[in-house]
């Protein structure tokens, strides 16, 4: 059913289902699929598909509150969830690995790492053997994923360790015990790309090698391309398309994997980015039919009448939808976003002029210097810690503590946001990264945009009321939204209100700090999109500030690249992007993921992974 | 998701700060507060500047605000007592006193000078005993509160050690059995006792234990003079019982709640999923997680006990400083009160920096900076 | 199980709350607090024992300071609770003798709450020299059991009730300043805050817009729970004798005045006793819906618990 592979099925799952405990509402259900030995299943999704709960019962385990109700899963032909309670934990960690999320909250706080390495080797084969043995193991184990191993590191508790470390120790436990599957639940969240590409190649690396199955579950399409040769889309519990990396990648045959596809921001072409309107049914509230029919561009009305069932389009294809074979199928790329011409610049909005910035005496940035011209887009780049965030907020008035000049139209700005003057404060408008902190949940939306129009206009009730009802159409947010509360809105609604009340003071530049990263990817691309359209149509000066390379590709007019503080590279966006000088910008492009069909090979070699050892210790 | 230094733990991983954090444990990066310096090399200057250890400059800032929380706590109870309009004189000869003879009292006792004056002499007494006398019955106001002292200290000791040890065990076994039926009929039973005042709690002990349902000990602690409680030991056990009664549930109800989070933590879980074994995940795992606030609770639970004694303590006629406290009041002795009150106060600092001490012993992640 | 609730982001799921629940979030919260059963039962607790107070605070059987009995006569159809140790009838002492330690619990409990609350805010929102000024004076206060504080201040002054009020309130008010500035100090850190801060709004407007609609909940919280304490302490002080003076009746002082009576006529000590653990307990129990009604789920009541427990024991 999966790619014709020789090698044999380990891991067979069928029909599983997880409900909400206590009830018959399933958050997950009529999942199959099967992993070859040595193969490496990527299990994609959004936030809220289900992914991590189906990952979790290739374990028998669910979180509090949830329940596995129905189906199988068959470890080398053995049936793992009807297991009694005590021969679980010699399947956890033994047959079957979990490498978790987040690596620094998965470790144990008070126990020292070689301990807790130590550990699943003594509960798993330490039985009747000598301690010498186990400490010769857990030498070896360090040493398979490159950590040191002497008895100093051993000693050290997590916190000790740095990120990268700390990901390497959760591999190293999880490969410690030579399980047959091992399930990487989204383990590179908050990795820069460089650790994130070396992490891939060690993963290929040791599934190859060591032979085991794995199960990769990410919400970056691009990142499950680069490991996995099978990949399982899912969407509200269910898988609806699943089929080998290329196929799926190359002609995804569900609307929802076609609509996600285009939803992906590239780094190679300057592309309008196409979300999807609408957000994922809850578990209680889905729909008889398909699931996907609500968001769906080709629904027809058979859609609506029965959930769907899996169609083999090959032996090795499949997809949950009725209309699979009657759709049309579109193919045509995606619009492409022609080059402005970015010789001539206009004079200045924005000028930073040997910005330091420092936290108490440790200075985090070392003499910025760019500008944003008027009526165009300048994107600043930068993995976490580059100090890009801080630049913003230096911009903004709300970090204080730096030094050099920011001109904001020639004139010189005070240190803090309470010191500039009121005008200024007006024309210089910040989005903040998190839509979910970012609106007071006390307040509705209707008196959040407000909340600018009064204090900067002092319009009369009628004319703000009116003004207020104009910014969120502006931002595509209808007047019933007037009433709502932050937390009645899903992430891109709030993220949209946040976008609404920096409009509502009609500022000449906006400051968009992260504003996506913590949407998921169909949101992601209607949000990029509507900024995109929003600087144009109120040409807007803004400072786009990402992590992510490809966002900045259709959306800015030139692009400056951070690193440690400063300022490695800055240009032209086709420039910089089609033609980097910088080391660090060369490292940034051909280390971040691609969603471009070649890449999704699975194979993954990373031959420059060992040479990192050095570093390391 | 961001770069803001507080927003994360993952450093920026592999870039050669993980050498630098590793080679270097004293290493900055607590200072300024919780913006932590993100880069190499702004650590790699600061290293020059090697730190105290932590636990050392705890101790030591601790017994630092110690001292001076204490130096203000005398003050406060300097002007209270002495600044008042119910001065020791007027105390002393009651409220029908003519002025006449509170003036010439007022100048027997020194109240007639400055009261920096009166302040000092006060305060540079404390630490040798020099206390003055009691106002009641003109004896040294050491003599008076010493055999209470101790009476009062094995009181609270026997009684928070109890309590503490049955709130624990109550607690986690709560924690283990969560949602289940005895889990809430103990929740519930803690919070109803939890209200309960503590003299009423003494109250029941002595209804059920000396007087009307059984007579089994003593509801009345009155030792022979020159006699302590460590030689009466039966006197001892309702006034402890009580006291037990009351720590109980405030142990419990912490022990719960920190096992419970610990529990239900990331790391719980993935012992869980490395395969460990039920009773080793809350042995190895959760439990040294749940201890810190745990031992926190254990050393506010003293602190209560040093107001619980004074209303249990008068409930059984008890020789400690609690009826020694209430005693003074009722005879406005102001001496005594001054006393008892700065030894109470001086206990909660003690306690205080014990715990803090304690807590960070036990949390590496504390003990020992990146 | 989905990424939302993993990372501990309100899931839109709780959103069907209706509207005017944030509008008249205090009434929406005690409503809450009632429904819930162990709210329902602490109210009910709590209101049969005021119930008994405000009846005993306009009428009574006989008068509850004549002598009509003979010391500690046990109960009987005319004297359904007996008499007392001088021979008054219990139950009109124990009408009469609850309206009191209500008036003076509620007011103490206010006075504290409030100024705790603003001297926490204060500190929190005016930051640097100030706060530490004020914490660390608040700190000195904490050294006092409240108990013992009120001891210190009535024994010096003289057992006046409205100074008990005042030293019971005083009492609350470090505890209730290190929460509500714990509090406003999370909120003021919040984007939402920075966000209109950023727009040169006045501070004043800040804590009046921003900052105070977030703290109903907590002030909620904290109101509750003190009142819980104002009733134990001030019931304490008066068993000691300093509360309201002989021949008044209050259920304090009945305790202390017929325990040498226990074996003869151990009603004149256990109604009084019961009903002063009623009324706590009830409170608590009220106080304890309330928070599980501000916060949530009870796993987050009790981590809120163990955070502000640990806020209180680290200075």
């Amino acid at each position: 059913m999966n790619v014709a592979t020789n090698a044999p099925t380990r891991l067979r799952v069928r029909g599983l289902q997880v409900c909400l405990a206590g009830t018959n509402t399933d958050v997950v259900s009529e999942v199959d699929f099967d992993v070859a030995l040595g193969e490496v299943l990527g299990l994609v999704g959004e936030s809220g598909s289900g992914k991590t709960t189906v990952a979790l019962s290739l374990l028998g385990y669910a979180r509090r509150g949830l329940h596995i109700t129905k189906g199988q899963v068959l470890l080398d032909g053995q049936e793992i969830l009807g297991m009694p309670e005590r021969e679980l934990p010699a399947l956890r960690g033994g047959r079957v690995a979990y490498v978790p999320q987040e690596p620094a909250a998965a470790l144990n706080p008070v126990r020292r790492v070689g301990k807790q390495i130590d550990e699943i080797l003594r509960v798993h084969e330490g039985r009747g053997s000598r301690g010498g043995h186990v400490a010769g193991r857990v030498h070896d184990v360090l040493s398979s994923v490159d950590l040191p191993t002497d008895r100093a590191f051993l000693r050290r508790f997590p916190h000790q360790l740095s990120g990268g470390q700390q990901q390497r120790i959760v591999i190293a436990m999880a490969f410690a015990c030579q399980p047959g599957v091992i399930v990487f639940d989204e383990p590179t969240t908050g990795l820069d790309v460089t650790t994130q590409r070396r992490f891939l190649g060690l993963i290929a690396d040791l599934c190859a090698t060591s032979g085991v199955a794995a199960v990769y579950v990410s919400h970056d399409l691009a990142v499950v391309g680069q490991v996995a040769k099978t990949v399982a889309v899912m969407y509200a519990g269910r898988i609806v398309e699943l089929g080998p990396t290329a196929t799926v990648f190359e002609t995804p045959r569900h609307p929802y994997t076609r609509l996600l596809m285009r939803a992906v921001p590239s780094l190679d072409k300057a592309e309008v980015m196409e979300g999807i309107e609408g957000q994922p049914p809850r578990p209680a509230s889905r729909p008889v039919g398909c699931s996907f029919a609500p968001r769906c561009p080709g629904v027809g009305p058979e859609c609506l009448s029965s959930p769907p069932v899996m169609v083999d389009l090959s032996a090795s294809h499949r997809v949950r939808c009725v209309r699979v074979r009657s759709e049309a199928q579109r193919t045509s790329g995606r619009q492409v976003i022609p080059l402005v011409d970015s010789a001539q610049p206009g004079p200045a909005v924005l000028e930073v002029e040997g910005l330091r910035a420092s936290f108490g005496t440790n200075e985090v940035l070392h003499g910025v210097s760019f500008r944003v011209p008027e009526d165009s887009c300048v994107a600043v780049v930068g993995e976490s810690g580059s100090g890009k965030t801080t630049l913003a907020r230096c911009i903004i008035g709300m970090h204080t503590n730096w030094a050099g000049n920011i001109r904001y139209a020639g004139e010189e700005l005070s240190h803090g946001a309470r010191q500039r003057d009121g005008d200024v404060l007006k024309k210089i408008q910040y989005v903040f990264q998190d839509p979910y902190t970012a609106l007071n949940p006390r307040k509705t939306v209707g008196q959040l945009v407000a909340q600018p129009i009064d204090h900067f206009f002092g319009l009369a009730r009628a004319e703000a009321d009116a003004r207020v009802v104009r910014v969120l159409e502006d931002v595509s947010l209808s007047a019933d939204f007037l009433n709502r509360y932050p937390d009645q809105l899903s992430g891109g609604e709030r993220q949209r209100a946040a976008i609404a009340r920096a409009l509502a003071a009609e500022p000449d530049l906006l400051v968009c700090d992260e504003v996506s990263s913590a949407l998921d990817v169909s949101v992601q691309a209607m949000i990029i999109e509507m900024l995109r359209r929003l600087q144009a149509e109120h040409r807007l000066a803004m400072l786009f500030i990402t992590h992510n390379l490809a966002l900045v590709r259709g959306m800015a007019q030139s692009v400056v690249v951070l690193s440690q503080g400063r300022i490695v590279e800055e240009g032209p966006v086709e420039q910089v992007f089609e033609h980097p000088r910088d080391p660090y910008t060369i490292r940034l492009m051909s280390d971040a993921p691609r969603l471009s069909p070649a890449a999704a090979t699975g194979s993954g070699q990373m031959p420059e992974f060992r040479a990192d050892r050095a570093t390391e210790r | 998701m961001g770069d803001h230094p507080h927003a994360g733990a993952p450093q920026s991983a592999d870039t050669g700060l993980g050498a630098a954090r590793l080679s270097d444990p004293a290493d900055g990066g607590r200072e300024g507060g919780r913006y932590q310096p993100m880069f190499a090399g702004a650590g790699a200057r600061r290293r020059a500047y090697a730190r105290a250890h932590p636990i050392v400059s705890l101790v030591a800032g601790r017994t630092g605000q110690g001292i001076i929380t204490l130096f203000l706590v005398s003050l406060v109870v300097f002007a209270a007592t002495q600044l008042l309009p119910g001065n020791a004189a007027r105390a002393i000869l009651g409220f029908s006193a003519t002025p006449q003879r509170i003036r010439a009292l007022e100048l027997e006792l020194g109240l007639n000078r400055g009261w920096w004056s009166q302040y000092w002499g006060w305060l540079s007494g404390l630490p040798v005993g020099r206390l003055g006398a009691s106002l009641a019955n003109s004896e040294p106001v050491w003599r008076l509160v010493e055999p209470r002292l101790l009476n009062s200290a094995v009181l609270v000791a026997v009684s928070g050690v109890t309590g503490s040890v049955l709130g624990i065990a109550l607690g986690a076994v709560a924690a283990l059995r969560h949602g289940s039926l005895l889990d809430n009929s103990m929740t519930v039973g803690a919070l109803a006792v939890l209200a309960v005042p503590e003299f009423v709690v003494a109250i029941g002990v002595v209804i059920l234990f000396s007087t009307v349902v059984f007579h089994l000990f003593p509801g009345v602690s009155l030792l022979t003079p020159g006699e302590n409680i460590l030689q009466a030991p039966r006197l001892l056990v309702l006034p402890a019982l009580s006291l037990t009664i009351v720590t109980i549930p405030y142990v419990y109800r912490m022990t719960r709640a920190a096992t419970l989070e610990a529990l239900e933590s990331p790391y719980v879980e993935m012992a869980r999923l490395k395969g460990v074994p039920r009773w080793r995940v809350l042995v190895q795992h959760a439990l040294p997680n749940a201890l810190p606030p745990t031992i926190q609770v254990v050393g506010l639970t003293f602190l209560r006990l040093a107001g619980g004694i004074v209303l249990v303590e008068e409930v059984f006629d008890f020789p400690g400083i609690g009826q020694g406290l209430v005693n003074a009041v009722t005879d406005r002795d102001i001496p005594v009160i001054q006393f008892i009150v700065v030894v109470l106060a001086a206990f909660y600092v003690v306690v205080n920096i014990t715990t803090d001490v304690l807590a960070l012993l036990l949390s590496p992640r504390r003990r020992i900076p990146t | 199980m989905t990424s939302a609730t993993q990372s501990g982001r309100p899931a839109a799921s709780a959103a069907a709350s209706p509207n005017q629940l944030r509008r008249h979030e205090w009434l929406t919260l005690l409503h809450r607090a009632a429904a819930s059963r162990r709210g329902a039962i602490g109210l009910s607790l709590a209101g049969l024992v005021a119930l008994v107070a405000v009846v005993g605070a306009i009428w009574t059987p006989c008068s509850p300071t004549a002598f009509l009995y003979a010391p500690l006569q046990k109960p009987s159809v005319q004297a359904l609770l007996g008499g007392d140790y001088l021979g008054r009838d219990v139950l009109s002492r124990v009408l009469a003798g609850g309206w009191v330690l209500l008036v003076m619990a509620v007011a103490a409990t206010v006075i504290g709450v409030s100024f705790g609350a603003f001297q926490g805010i204060e500190a929190a929102y005016l930051g640097g020299r100030t706060d530490t000024v004020i914490m660390r004076g608040m700190d000195v206060f904490l050294a006092f059991p409240a108990i013992v504080l009120a001891l210190l201040i009535v024994g010096t002054v003289g057992p006046k009730l409205w100074l008990i009020v005042l030293a019971v309130g005083l009492g609350h008010v470090p505890q209730v300043a290190r929460v509500m500035r714990a509090a406003a100090l999370d909120i003021a850190e919040r984007d939402y805050v920075k966000a209109v801060e950023l727009q040169g709004v006045k501070p004043t407007r800040i804590i009046t817009g921003e900052i105070l609609p977030n703290l109903v909940s907590p002030l909620m919280v904290e109101l509750g729970l003190r009142l819980t304490y104002s009733i134990v302490i001030i019931a304490g002080l008066s068993f000691l004798g300093f509360g309201q003076q002989p021949p008044a009746p209050s259920w304090g002082n009945m305790i202390s005045e017929n325990r040498i009576g226990l074996q003869t006529n151990p009603w004149a000590v256990i109604v009084p006793a019961a009903l002063i653990a009623l009324l706590a307990i009830g409170t608590n129990l009220f106080a304890d819906a309330v928070a599980r009604a501000a916060i949530g789920a009870d796993r987050q009541v009790e981590q809120a618990f163990v955070r502000t427990e640990a806020a209180k024991a680290a200075q």
